[in-house]
């Protein structure tokens, strides 16, 4: 792990989860695995509250245990999950757009809570959405479980690792810590739950429903008189497939950009047909007969089973290899690449992992360093003439750029001699680029901006803390004023108490906050693109 | 022969520095002397942050999911700090769980068992309130049995240490009578033990060297 990354870490743990579970996740990531006792002895604290934050991480999937064979248990802190809680908008903005308002909140509140049985799910989701609803109206339990089975299907939440079913016998002492496994074809079985119900709300609209319901609630928010019908299955949101859907996100708007509309939906057809049948570390979708997809396609393209084929003949021939054909049965079957390599080329506007470098560069030193590095990238090895003869950039540019390109180390120097002595005069000197190294490097300085962003936000929010504390009460004491109903004067009165200038403070304040948060998010795209592509480069024997 | 040439011209490297492109009386980029300034000067100003309708969403969402996780019970506290004295107002105010006890029930078949906090607090509490009644009861009728025991000797010397002995045992189980015999013998307030009545002041008392009369 390298230090940004230690870094950003423990400010996500701090930001989300307090300053005990950081100092514990801290100490998890820097040290290893370690037993209870040697973390209690290393961060200093309370073993009560190791033993808290540690149940938190647990929960949270961030942090995973193990029996070892001496009997004592080690805890491992996962770096790449707690990542992922920057990312956490992202899906719950995916989740929306696919599977509208319910899915939103279900894949929200699995992400707050970490795991939740099913039942206990739905619930909190229908009473969430009851209160957004008009008065008099409650959301259904069968609209949201129709919700969560949609999303299991598609592999977008899955089961937890459950305990095992068979009883200790008397005999063995219970083991330390539960041996947790699941069985593939468990993962996405949706229990059959008879959830009937509606949701509530929070305040009272007829007290005749309230009484009951309230009767209800307390026998079910407990859970401690009954035992839920699905006791022990928990869910969890499927990550992985998440990233899947970017990519092919990704790939949809590269195949709209380089060909058109038509083709990309093309594209997206055959991904989402093979979506649930890829494998995650697979390098192509499974084989697809054209036949197959011209059924699929949405009802709005009625395109001619000629012109698919054309269009099908277009995508495996382009050089990028988006699609590459793989028979003849029912009329040809493709497949789509989905691994992303080096050699998959340096189209410019899609969203491709080089083309990250080039956006990048293009804001630090210019088009024409952007120029020069895609030329490396094409050519591969290069002379310092051929530079400044391929790029038609004069001599003295070239050289500037190639100097402060090679200082930031996304090109360098290969060195081939041309007699053994390696003697310098008869050696030739070439600029590459070591993609690798160039994407590693970037991965990094992401992690170190995100870091940055992070304690930059938590600095402005701590200067102001005083003036965003006063605002709030002044919006506490406007709001139970207006509850018991006040005159227009006294209410500006109370609004009087913010002065002008404190306002015009609060105003960048925020647009402040607002602007740092966003670029979080972009750069934590970027971090996505990285990552993966790093991944993908990896796998490949 | 070795040295010489240092210093001479710009600076003499182990290769050809023709062929990376350093030609003869090219100025190069002056030698940096100090670490780079913490904020460099922009030379081209970032392109626009991402915004649009998607942008915005992700926005509210990444503020409204920090907001909502400070709120639940996984956002560990730490405990209150401990006051040197005691106040009058600790007693009303509403203290966060001090004791490490989680909020939230987690299941614990799915957890190792070493993680598990034993709630101590109320516990303790109730065996320490039934114990001492137990004792008291004990020893209620441990010293009916020894007075029985005694009374029956009847001697007149352990007469007093009996009287003595019952009295303090009286004096260790029931609390009120907490003062002495003598205390009590004329229904007033004070202690009399501390009280001068005066007797002894005045022109009738024999000590006036001691003290000065005014």
């Amino acid at each position: 792990m390298t230090q940004a990354e230690l870094r950003l870490c423990s400010l996500l743990l701090q930001e989300h989860f307090g300053e005990i579970v950081e100092i514990v996740g801290n100490s998890l990531l820097r040290t290893g695995p370690r037993p209870l006792r040697l973390l209690v002895g290393d961060t200093g604290l309370l073993p009560d509250q190791v033993k808290k934050a540690l149940c938190v991480l647990i929960q949270h999937n961030l942090v995973r245990y193990e029996v070892q064979p001496r009997g004592s248990v080690e805890y491992e802190a996962r770096s790449e999950r707690i990542l992922r809680i920057l990312r956490y908008p992202r899906y719950i903005y995916t989740a929306k757009t696919l599977y509208g308002d319910p899915g939103e909140l279900l894949v929200e509140e699995l992400l707050l809570h970490g795991q939740l049985p099913m039942s206990c799910v739905v619930a909190r989701v229908a009473d969430r959405l009851t209160e957004t609803m008009e008065d008099g109206k409650t959301m259904d339990y069968a609209e949201v479980s129709s919700t969560f089975v949609r999303l299991a299907d598609t592999h977008f939440i899955q089961r937890c690792p459950t305990v095992p079913e068979n009883p200790q016998s008397a005999k063995a002492p219970p083991p330390p810590a539960p041996a947790l496994a699941i069985a593939e074809k468990d993962m996405y079985a949706v229990p059959q739950l008879s959830l009937v119900g509606k949701g509530k709300r929070r305040h009272s609209c007829s007290e005749e429903e309230e009484g009951e319901h309230k009767a209800k609630r307390q026998k079910q928010e407990g859970g401690r008189s009954e035992t839920p019908p699905d006791d022990g299955i928990y869910w969890q949101v499927n990550l992985e497939r998440f990233h899947q859907h970017f990519r092919d996100q990704a790939l949809v708007s590269a195949v709209a950009s380089r060909m058109d509309q038509t083709s990309s939906e093309v594209v997206r057809t055959m991904l989402r047909m093979s979506e649930v049948t890829t494998a995650s570390g697979a390098s192509h979708t499974q084989p697809l007969s054209s036949n197959e997809i011209f059924r699929s396609l949405p009802a709005g393209y009625n395109i001619g089973k000629q012109v698919l084929d054309q269009y099908l003949a277009l995508l495996a021939d382009d050089p990028l290899e988006f699609v590459g054909k793989s028979g003849d049965s029912g009329g040809g079957t493709y497949t789509v690449k989905v691994m992303w390599g080096p050699g998959a080329s340096w189209a410019p506007p899609s969203p491709f992992p080089h083309p990250s470098f080039i956006p990048l560069l293009l804001c630090r030193f210019g088009s024409r360093c952007a120029r020069i590095f895609r030329l490396l990238l094409r050519k591969k090895h290069l002379e310092q003439k051929q530079v400044e003869d391929f790029a038609m950039i004069p001599a003295k540019e070239a050289k500037d750029m190639l100097y402060r390109m090679l200082s930031e180390n996304l090109v360098s120097l290969q060195e081939i001699p041309k007699t053994p002595d390696h003697a310098p005069s008869r050696t030739f000197y070439l600029y590459t680029v070591n993609v690798m190294a160039a994407a590693r490097m970037l991965l990094h300085r992401c992690y170190k901006s995100v870091a940055n962003l992070m304690e930059r936000r938590q600095r402005e929010m701590q200067e102001n803390k005083r003036l965003l504390e006063k605002s709030q009460r002044v919006e506490a004491i406007l709001a139970s004023m207006q509850a018991t109903g006040a005159e227009a004067a006294q209410l500006h009165e109370v609004e009087e108490m913010i002065t002008g200038p404190e306002r015009q403070q609060l105003e960048t304040l925020k647009r402040n906050v607002n602007k740092i948060d966003a670029s979080e998010n972009q750069v934590d795209e970027t971090i996505f693109v990285l990552e993966s592509f790093i991944e993908s480069t990896m796998k490949r024997p | 022969m070795a040295g010489r040439g240092r210093g001479r011209g710009r600076g003499q490297m182990t290769f050809n520095v023709e062929a990376v492109g350093i030609g003869k009386g090219d100025a190069l980029p002056p030698p940096t002397l100090q670490p780079s300034p913490l904020f460099p000067a922009l030379e081209r100003r970032a392109a626009p942050l991402p915004g649009g309708e998607e942008g915005e969403y992700m926005l509210a969402l990444k503020q409204e999911l920090r907001r909502a996780m400070r709120g639940l019970p996984y956002f560990v506290k730490p405990g209150a700090p401990r006051r040197d004295i005691e106040r009058y107002s600790d007693k009303y105010q509403l203290s966060s769980p001090v004791d490490s006890a989680i909020d939230w029930n987690p299941d614990w078949r799915r957890l190792p068992r070493e993680l598990k906090i034993r709630v101590r607090r109320l516990r303790k509490g109730r065996t320490a309130s039934l114990v001492p009644k137990q004792h008291v009861a004990l020893d209620k009728e441990e010293t009916i049995k020894k007075l029985e025991s005694l009374e029956k000797k009847e001697e007149e010397v352990t007469s007093e240490e009996e009287e003595e002995k019952e009295e303090e045992e009286e004096g260790k189980e029931e609390e009120e009578e907490e003062y002495d015999e003598e205390e009590h013998e004329e229904e007033t307030d004070y202690v009399l033990s501390y009280f001068d009545n005066g007797e002894s002041f005045g022109p009738d008392s024999d000590d006036n060297g001691d003290e000065a009369v005014y």
